[in-house]
């Protein structure tokens, strides 16, 4: 291996695809990845899905390894906790420095936990191992209260319900997923998820974890596992004093080089995956993260090509090649099958309409931002979105 | 041993291999050229159920 080689921190699907994709751009030197877990990298979005109601094991979900990055040195169970932009190393919990000439940032995020003393019986699901100890806890009987309703949270009382568990979900929303979803189809999805014998508590707080989830009207809700599932947070803390811009992960350019408070890009850091807020030009000139599965690989693959060319040769052309990737999420709760394009939460409140088919069957549900479709959900659809989704993609 | 639920991501990535047909089922060549290969690796990727293998 070279003596600097490109360093990725976080060996997930993010870095494994900037990985690909930076030996498709040519490069052939030294490749490292640092990640915390002892896991190579796997598909996250089946462990509260599948996986989770059939058998929790990395075989499982697992990437397929490619010929092209045999020859990464994988550093896993390593930790990033530091790095010195200026003589530009990282340095691992054990105390290792590692030498870069460049560095990809794909730390991605954490779950979001409630702010109380630890009780047993409290999980949150982001990695493999977090899925094997709930799997374990989901057993029929159990009363699980899920805290949150977004995706990740109605899945979780959707798997855990078929499991035999008996659900309830607490949230402080009005309505499940109603952000990014709409007040209309979140009604909707909630009046099916009820009928398949989730419960729900709409518009409540929690204020203690003791004996079972107490809510601020003084309700006890009983219970034998909570979920946690209220959001999360971004895996930065390793990229405090840089000068990198950490207001909402980890600022970048279209380019996804990473950019400094004083917006300075810089040509040698990359930032992939659910941690990178970079501006998206089918949509505005915002930066925005999202916590979209393509996203790890969008990016990963722009990144890579980015980077290969700053290494190689054509770094100018590489840059300035337009990068404006679709965002599309699906979720499967039940027997409801959503798939999404677009950003759907930059809709404005009156730009929320059925485009077709009818609410209580299949249904796309259109979001438009100044008249302009920028995102559509389809519950049960499939084909028939493709045509939304080109018109997201064109613009205008 | 995933089963492809024909989100069509696919055929973004190889439109020549794979289709998405009138009944919203997906349809795919047994067999692609090595020209193709990059295209049905990026498929691979991108498929949500990690439903596409390449068989050599
Ligand atoms: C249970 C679950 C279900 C999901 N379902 C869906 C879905 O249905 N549809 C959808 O679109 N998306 C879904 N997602 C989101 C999708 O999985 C994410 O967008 C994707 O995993 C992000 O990949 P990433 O590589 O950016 O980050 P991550 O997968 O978070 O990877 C980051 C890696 O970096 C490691 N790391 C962090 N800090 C350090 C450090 N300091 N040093 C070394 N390593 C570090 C982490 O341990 C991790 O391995 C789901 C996510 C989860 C957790
Ligand atoms: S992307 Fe995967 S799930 Fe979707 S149609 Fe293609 S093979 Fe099927």
């Amino acid at each position: 291996m070279t003596e600097h080689p490109v360093v990725i921190v976080g060996a997930a699907m993010g870095g494994l695809r900037t990985a690909e994709s930076l030996r498709r751009a040519g490069y052939a030197g030294g490749i490292r990845m640092i990640g915390d877990e002892l896991h190579a990298p796997y598909n996250r979005p089946p462990l509260s899905k599948d996986v989770l109601s059939t058998g929790v094991t990395h075989e499982a979900v697992a990437f397929p390894s490619r010929a092209e990055t045999a020859d990464v040195e994988w550093m896993l169970g390593s930790r990033a906790e530091a790095v010195d932009l200026e003589s530009r190393s990282v340095t691992t919990a054990d105390g290792t420095e590692h030498s870069y000439r460049a560095l990809v940032v794909a730390t991605g995020l954490r779950p979001r936990r409630l702010d109380f003393a630890p009780t047993p019986g409290r999980h949150a699901i982001r990695s493999l191992d977090d899925a094997m100890a709930l799997r374990d806890v989901l057993v029929p009987g159990a009363r699980v209260v899920v805290i949150g309703s977004g995706f990740l949270g109605c899945e979780l009382g959707s798997t855990a319900t078929k499991l035999g568990c008996s659900v309830t979900v607490v949230t402080p929303s009005a309505e499940p997923m109603i952000r990014p979803l709409g007040e209309l189809l979140a009604h909707e999805l909630r009046t099916r998820l009820e009928r398949e014998g989730v419960a729900f508590f709409l518009g409540a707080e929690v204020i203690g974890l003791d004996d079972g989830v107490t809510l601020a009207d003084g309700t006890v809700i009983p219970a034998d596992v909570i979920i946690e599932a209220i959001g999360s947070d971004c895996n930065d803390a390793w990229l405090a004093g840089t000068g990198l811009d950490l207001s909402d992960g980890v600022l970048a350019d279209n380019a996804l080089r990473a950019v400094t408070t004083d917006g300075l890009a810089h040509d040698d850091i990359y930032v992939v995956g659910d941690i990178a807020r970079f501006p998206n030009p089918m949509f505005d000139d915002v930066p925005r993260r999202i916590e979209h599965w393509n996203i790890p690989t969008d990016t990963g693959r722009r990144a890579g090509a980015v980077l290969g060319a700053y290494l190689g040769e054509g770094f100018t052309e590489a840059v300035a090649t337009p990068f404006a990737p679709m965002p599309s999420f699906w979720s499967n709760q039940f027997d409801i099958k959503l798939q999404a394009y677009g950003l759907p939460g930059l809709a404005d409140e009156a730009g929320i309409r059925i485009l077709e088919g009818d609410l209580g069957g299949e249904v796309a549900v259109g979001y438009h931002r100044d008249d302009r479709l920028v995102g559509v959900v389809g519950v049960g659809l499939k084909a028939a979105l493709l045509p939304y989704r080109q018109q997201i993609a064109g613009g205008a | 041993m995933y089963q492809c639920q024909n989100y069509g991501q696919c055929v973004f990535e190889a439109p020549n291999i794979f289709h998405l047909n009138d009944d919203d089922k997906l349809e795919h060549l047994a067999e692609a050229d090595e020209s193709e290969r990059a295209n049905v690796e990026n498929a691979v990727d991108v498929c949500p159920m990690q439903a596409i293998r390449i068989v050599e």
